[in-house]
């Protein structure tokens, strides 16, 4: 099982590169190449919302992407701000997305993460096993070895 | 690639053209450049997608933001978009239903092309 493990500082330019990488790695794992555009977006999507977390908590920690190619190509994408962090993603209704009273952030984190739930079908959230955090743990099939 | 913009009037709507990428480090320039041109007085605003190689739900959200300011300011707000892999983005958030989105920049920007901003 090769594995490729990237930490990076919690900066929005950083997102890009872990999307590259991301990419990269599906590739060279196998991934449909009809997948990689949604694995590009679920990748950056997971790591926007840790670095938000991160910066919103005052965080100097490192995010860390974690990507894997077992019989599987499985990312997962671990953040440290406290667990309760993570309650309240929801996907919005229609008529609540253009309301006035919806905040540009919960705006952002409600679509961020209707656009995870959509493009991964095998989406996890959970906490990390030691401190607080969250990892988002996305897996995609592998067609070729 | 890098984010692109660049403004040009069509049939008396102002057209930003966007292209490259839209995400949580770009999209801060996009939302910076849609107030510019409100506060400029713009109030046919259609934001060209056609060149975007990749949008998040910060590019979106900023987008979102531009409709709720242009609806404020009594204005029109349109997208243009007929790459499938972002149509799919607006569907699967639900945004199709709050975006007029046209295929071209000739739809978009037809009388009352873009629709009121609601």
């Amino acid at each position: 099982m090769a594995t490729v493990r990237l930490s990076f500082s919690p900066a929005p330019v950083h997102v890009r590169t872990a999307r590259l990488v991301g990419v990269a790695v599906a590739r060279r794992a196998g991934v449909a190449e009809e997948l990689l555009d949604e694995v590009r977006l679920a990748i950056g999507e997971a790591c926007t919302r840790a670095v938000t977390l991160h910066r919103q908590y005052g965080l100097s920690e490192l995010v860390t992407v974690e990507m894997s190619d077992s019989d599987s190509y499985t990312v997962r994408v671990i953040d440290h701000a406290p667990i309760e962090a993570s309650v309240g993603l929801t996907k919005l209704p229609p008529d609540e997305l253009a309301d006035e009273s919806l905040t540009d952030d919960a705006l952002t984190t409600g679509v961020g993460f209707a656009l995870l739930a959509g493009f991964v079908d095998d989406l996890q959230v959970r906490p990390v096993d030691d401190g607080p955090g969250t990892e988002v743990r996305m897996v995609w099939p592998v067609t070729r070895r | 690639m890098e984010l692109s913009l660049t403004t040009r009037t069509v049939a008396g709507h102002t057209v930003l053209e966007v292209g490259g990428e839209v995400d949580v480090y770009t999209a801060p320039r996009l939302r910076e450049r849609l107030i510019e041109l409100v506060d400029a007085g713009a109030r046919d605003v259609v934001v060209d997608l056609e060149r975007v190689d990749f949008l998040d739900s910060t590019g979106l959200g900023v987008l979102v933001g531009a409709l709720k300011r242009l609806r404020t300011a009594q204005g029109t707000f349109g997208l243009v978009c007929a790459k499938e892999p972002l149509l799919k983005i607006f569907r699967i958030t639900a945004l199709d239903q709050v975006f007029p989105i046209f295929p071209t920049v000739e739809a978009a920007t037809e009388r009352d092309g873009s629709g009121p901003a609601s």
